[in-house]
C-alpha cells in the first residue's frame, strides 16, 4: 500500500449534528486512506456514519451539521481549510458524488442534457453546445441507449436503473480524481444492481479514477473494492485490504457481519445475526461501542475506548484483543471462529 | 399542448353553465316579486306590470333562462334599470380600471411576496427570517379597509400623494398618468397577497432546498446562488403559481373594498352600487364577468403549471 500514491487521507474526521435533543456525533474519529485508481469500500449498518462521512468530505452536510475536527488530506491539502469557493470548483470537477437514490437526486424540471451540461459549462468552460455534444457522449459512455434522444428527456421519463446511468454521467462529466458513490445501487432492483457495479468498476479502470464505495453490502465489497474500512457507530473499526478483510477479519464485529452473510462455499443451516442493536448517538458507551454487543467483551472493553492501531501490513483496528493491554484469554472465540490474542492474555487465562 | 389547451377549455363549459345558472337564479332568490322591488314601493300596479314584461318575467322560469343564456352569449346581458343604458356598457367602462388595479396588485404582490419568501426560505430561522414573517401575518390579518384607511392617513391627507384619491377623475382614460394616482389602491390591495405569497413561497422553497435534487446540484460545485435561483425556485415556484392565479381573480372581485375607499369607478364599486338600487341587470353581468374572468384566469394557471413541470404531461 505504501507503494501507492495515497490522493485522499482523512484523518480522524468528527462530525457532530445539533439537534433538539442536543449534539450528536454521527462520525467520530474516522481515518482512512485512499490509494490512487483504487477503491476503498466503507462499510456499516444504517446510521454508523458512512454517509456522513461522504458528505464531510465534499464539505455539503445539513446546515445544522458542523466539522469538528480533523483533516481531509486531498494531494496533500486540507480540504477543511478551503474556502466556500476552493470547495465549489473541486465539486463535481476532481471529486463528485453519486447518491443513493436515483429517483429524487435528479431534478425534475430540467432534462437530463441540461443537468449534465451544467457541470461541463461551469469546470470546463465549455459553450452551451459544446456541452450538449458532451453530454451525449457521456449517455454513450455509461451504456444508455439512443443516448441522443435520451439527452432531451425528463427524469420522469428515465427508469431507475437509467436515472442512475444519467447521475453517473453526471458525475463523470468532468473526468474525476475521485468518485464517491454513496450506495448507489441500494434502491435498484438486484438485476440492474450488478449492471451499475459493473459499469462503475469498468469507468474506475478506464479512467484511472479512485473510488469511495459506500454500502451496506459486504457482496457489493467483495465484488467491487481495494481496500475496505468497515464503520461502526461513527467510527472505523477495521481498515484492510480487501483479500485479508475477507479471509481473516480480526474485529470481532466484523466477523459477526460476515458469519450474518449467507454463504454458499460451507453448509448452513441458518444465518447468525448480531445480537442487540447499534447504540444510540445520544448514549454512547464510554468504551468500546461494540462492546455491549460483543461476545468477547471484558471489563477493559466496557471501561476504555481502543484507539485505531496500524499493524505491520498497514492494516488498522480498533480492538483491545490485539493490544498489549488486552485482560481477557488468549484464544478467543468469535462468533465460532478462533482469534490469538495479544498481550498479556496469556497470565490471566486457563483457569483449568 | 394544443390537446391539453382544447381540453382544459371544454372543461370550462360545465362550469361556465353552472355559473349563469347561479347569476340568473340571483332575481328569483331574492325574497319578493322582483318587478315590485325594481319598481320600488307605492308603485302602480301598471309600473311593475310593464317591468314584469320588460324584464320578461311572465315567461316559464326555463324560458327565462334560455332567453338569459341566449342573450349573454350574444354578448346581451340587458340593460340597466337605473340608467337604462346596455349592462355592457356599464361595465365596459368600469371594467379595466378594476383590471388594471388588479393587474398592478397582482405586480406587487408577486414582486413583494416572492423576494420575501425566497429570503425568509434562504435565511431561515434568522432574524430576516422572523421579522419577513411577522410583517407577513401582518399583512395577511390586516383588512383591506383599515389598511387602505391608514395608508390614506399617512400619505394622502399629509399631502403627500394627493392625487391617489383622485384615482377616479383620471379613468379610464387609459394607463399610468401617474404612478402617485394608482399606489396606494394598488399598495392596499396587493399588500395581502404578498403576504399570501411570501408565506407559500418560503414553505415551498424550504421544502423543495431539503430535496435530495439539490444536494446533487451542490455536489456539482454550483454556487448556492444558482442552487437557489435555478434550481430551487423553479420547482418552489409550481404551487406558488396557483396562488398568483387565484389572487388575481380574487383581486377583481375582491376589490370592491378599495375601490370603495379611494372611491375608484370600478366594477367593485358598479356591483355594489347595482345591489343598493337593486339593478338586477348589473348585478348579474359584473358577477358573471368576474366568474368568467376567474375561470379563465384558472385556465392560465394550468397551463403555466404544465410549462413549469413537465410531469403533468402523463397525467
Amino acid at each position: 500500500m505504501s507503494a501507492n500514491e495515497i490522493i485522499l487521507d482523512v484523518k480522524d474526521l468528527q462530525t457532530s449534528f445539533k439537534t433538539d435533543t442536543g449534539e450528536v456525533r454521527a462520525v467520530d474519529g474516522v481515518s482512512f486512506q485512499l490509494p490512487k485508481g483504487k477503491t476503498i469500500g466503507i462499510v456499516g449498518e444504517s446510521g454508523s456514519g458512512k454517509s456522513i462521512t461522504s458528505l464531510s468530505i465534499l464539505r455539503l452536510l445539513a446546515s445544522n451539521g458542523t466539522i469538528k475536527n480533523g483533516e481531509v488530506l486531498y494531494k496533500g491539502q486540507d480540504l477543511l481549510k478551503f474556502s466556500e469557493a476552493q470547495m465549489r470548483k473541486l465539486r463535481g470537477n476532481e471529486i463528485s458524488m453519486i447518491f443513493q437514490e436515483p429517483m429524487t437526486s435528479l431534478n425534475p424540471v430540467y432534462t437530463v442534457g441540461q443537468q449534465i451540461s451544467e457541470a461541463l459549462i461551469l469546470h470546463q468552460n465549455m459553450s452551451k453546445k459544446e456541452a450538449a455534444v458532451r453530454s451525449v457522449e457521456l449517455l454513450k459512455l455509461v451504456g444508455i441507449p439512443s443516448p441522443d434522444k435520451r439527452v432531451k428527456n425528463y427524469p420522469f421519463e428515465l427508469s431507475g436503473g437509467m436515472r442512475q446511468r444519467v447521475m453517473i454521467a453526471m458525475s463523470l462529466a468532468c473526468n474525476p480524481e475521485i468518485l464517491i458513490a454513496d450506495e448507489p445501487t441500494t434502491a435498484l432492483d438486484v438485476t440492474i444492481q450488478a449492471q451499475i457495479l459493473e459499469l462503475i468498476k469498468d469507468l474506475q479502470e478506464r479512467l484511472g479514477m479512485s473510488v469511495i464505495f459506500i454500502t451496506h453490502d459486504l457482496g457489493v465489497v467483495a465484488e467491487t473494492c481495494d481496500y475496505v474500512a468497515v464503520m461502526y457507530a461513527g467510527q472505523v473499526v477495521e481498515y484492510a485490504d480487501v483479500r485479508t478483510l475477507f479471509k481473516e477479519p480480526k474485529l470481532p464485529y466484523t466477523i459477526g457481519l460476515l458469519n450474518s452473510l449467507p454463504r454458499h462455499d460451507i453448509e448452513q443451516d441458518k444465518l447468525e445475526p448480531i445480537q442487540g442493536n447499534v447504540p444510540s448517538p445520544h448514549n454512547m458507551p464510554v468504551g468500546c461501542r461494540f462492546a455491549p454487543r460483543c461476545p468477547a467483551a471484558t471489563d477493559l472493553c466496557r471501561a476504555k475506548m481502543p484507539k485505531l492501531e496500524t499493524d505491520e501490513n498497514g492494516n488498522q483496528i480498533r480492538c483491545w484483543i490485539y493490544s498489549e493491554e488486552w485482560d481477557g484469554e488468549s484464544e478467543v472465540n468469535l462468533y465460532g471462529e478462533t482469534r490469538i490474542a495479544k498481550g498479556r492474555g496469556t497470565k490471566t487465562v486457563l483457569p483449568d | 399542448m394544443t390537446k391539453f389547451i382544447i381540453r382544459r377549455l371544454l372543461q370550462t363549459i360545465p362550469v361556465l353553465l353552472g355559473v349563469t345558472i347561479l347569476v340568473f337564479s340571483l332575481m328569483h332568490l331574492v325574497p319578493g316579486d322582483p318587478a315590485q322591488i325594481v319598481a320600488g314601493e307605492g308603485a302602480s300596479e301598471q309600473t311593475v306590470e310593464n317591468i314584469r314584461e320588460r324584464l320578461g318575467l311572465n315567461e316559464s322560469i326555463p324560458v327565462q333562462y334560455g332567453t338569459f343564456l341566449g342573450n349573454a352569449l350574444q354578448g346581451d346581458l340587458g340593460s340597466s334599470i337605473r340608467s337604462g343604458r346596455p349592462v355592457m356598457e356599464e361595465i365596459g367602462a368600469r371594467f379595466w380600471v378594476t383590471v388594471e388595479l388588479a393587474f398592478y396588485a397582482t405586480l406587487v404582490a408577486v414582486f413583494l411576496g416572492l423576494i420575501a419568501g425566497i429570503v425568509s426560505a434562504v435565511r431561515h430561522y434568522t432574524l430576516a427570517d422572523t421579522s419577513i414573517m411577522i410583517a407577513a401575518l401582518f399583512g395577511l390579518s390586516m383588512p383591506n379597509f383599515w389598511f387602505g384607511l391608514l395608508l390614506i392617513q399617512w400619505f394622502a391627507i399629509g399631502n403627500w400623494m394627493p392625487e391617489s384619491l383622485e384615482f377616479l377623475k383620471m379613468r379610464p382614460s387609459g394607463w399610468g398618468d401617474s404612478w402617485r394616482q394608482i399606489i396606494l389602491p394598488v399598495l392596499t390591495l396587493g399588500t395581502g397577497g404578498a403576504a399570501i405569497i411570501a408565506r407559500m413561497t418560503r414553505s415551498s422553497m424550504l421544502e423543495v432546498i431539503g430535496q435530495d435534487y439539490i444536494r446533487t446540484a451542490r455536489a456539482k460545485g454550483v454556487s448556492e446562488r444558482i442552487v437557489t435561483y435555478r434550481h430551487a425556485l423553479k420547482n418552489a415556484l409550481i404551487p406558488v403559481v396557483t396562488v398568483v392565479g387565484l389572487e388575481f381573480g380574487g383581486f377583481l372581485g375582491g376589490a370592491v373594498l378599495t375601490e370603495t375607499i379611494f372611491a375608484i369607478n370600478g366594477m367593485g364599486r358598479l356591483t355594489i352600487d347595482a345591489i343598493r338600487t337593486r339593478d338586477f341587470p348589473i348585478v348579474q353581468g359584473t358577477v358573471l364577468v368576474i366568474s368568467v374572468i376567474f375561470v379563465l384566469v384558472n385556465l392560465i394557471v394550468d397551463i403555466s403549471y404544465r410549462l413549469l413541470n413537465k410531469r403533468i404531461d402523463m397525467n
